[in-house]
């Protein structure tokens, strides 16, 4: 970037760096504390671990009716919990039923299992769009639902982060745990598509 | 000392974690301001439940000014993040555009001045 050039950014990249260093100075903030969040959500807490959550409900029916009955308690299991990570409900998707996930007022999102939310989890269009018309945005996500599945809209909220429990794919059977969680993305744990089959 | 980002290495093998393509954070200063919220609620400074309800009443006032604009939500966060620590008088608005008015009449290359070591013998 060179200072030439005014990105749309730069004012408000200065007024971040000024409200920063007026915290550090009032000895509210410290730089380090800062980074390890930045750190943290860049690249230790991400759709890896509702991944590995759900990879464990496939194969332990055990583990899937604790998560379906108790999320929060079911991902501090795995080692999984934080900030956002309150008051989680998992919704099983099913061949008879749908659950697909949305934030209409901002973006409440199960920062433990999914890391932060994509951009176009915050876009107005999909918050807006998704609770009108479930069907038509999931096919635009190329998820083809028949007229005989239920569709479910769940807003998410501070009291309750709904994380979506994606179908196993058919024909994984012989797979392990760890085959099968990097099955998983990201998408189908918020319920805009399904897990593919490998 | 203000902390000095690493240089992105966008398709290497220290490539930064993205999701289906996208960064976590498309700016620098996005995770900045993304941090700041963070420690301060670490530290208890601000209630994250406040901050939200501020970010939620940016984002919907975003919204009805400009319904099919461009969504700007680290721009909502850093306003509501701003409104929060007015309110709970921390610093104010006059405080920030001071500095940032400092901030922006730096000299180019402010944060270039630093050793990078290009100019040494080896």
């Amino acid at each position: 970037m060179t200072p030439e050039t005014l990105e749309p950014g730069l004012d408000l990249a200065t007024r971040t760096e000024a409200l920063e260093s007026l915290m550090l100075e009032k000895g509210l903030a410290d730089t380090q504390t800062i980074e390890t969040f930045i750190g943290i959500y860049e690249t230790k807490v991400g759709p890896m671990n509702g991944a590995k959550v759900v990879a464990r409900a496939w194969t332990d029916p055990e583990y899937k009716a604790r998560l379906l009955a108790d999320g929060t308690g079911a991902v501090a299991e795995l080692g999984f919990k934080g900030p956002q990570g309150e008051h989680i409900v998992v919704l099983e998707n099913t061949a008879a039923q749908h659950h697909v996930v949305v934030c209409t007022l901002c973006s409440c999102y199960p920062w433990p299992l999914l890391g932060l939310p994509p951009s176009w989890y915050k876009d107005s269009s999909y918050r807006s769009r998704v609770v009108k018309e479930p069907r038509a945005v999931l096919r635009e996500w190329g998820t083809e639902l028949d007229d005989d599945v239920a569709v479910r809209v769940h807003d998410s909220s501070s009291e309750v982060r709904y994380f979506v429990l994606p179908e196993r794919p058919a024909g994984t059977d012989d797979l392990s745990e760890d085959e099968l969680a990097a099955l998983v993305t990201r998408d189908a744990m918020v319920g805009v598509t399904k897990v593919a089959a490998p | 000392v203000t902390a000095v980002l690493p240089e992105l290495d966008l398709d290497g093998p220290a490539a930064p974690p993205r999701s289906n393509g996208e960064l976590v954070f498309a700016e620098p200063w996005q995770g900045r301001a993304f941090g700041l919220v963070m420690a301060l609620t670490d530290r208890g400074v601000l209630s994250y439940d406040a901050f939200r309800r501020a970010l939620v009443e940016r984002i919907d006032a975003q919204e009805q000014a400009s319904p099919t604009g461009q969504s700007h939500y680290y721009q909502c966060w850093l306003e509501a993040l701003e409104q929060v620590l007015d309110t709970a008088a921390v610093v104010s608005p006059t405080e920030i555009d001071a500095r940032a008015a400092a901030f922006a009449a730096r000299p180019p290359g402010h944060d270039h001045d630093h050793d990078h070591g290009h100019d040494h013998d080896h």
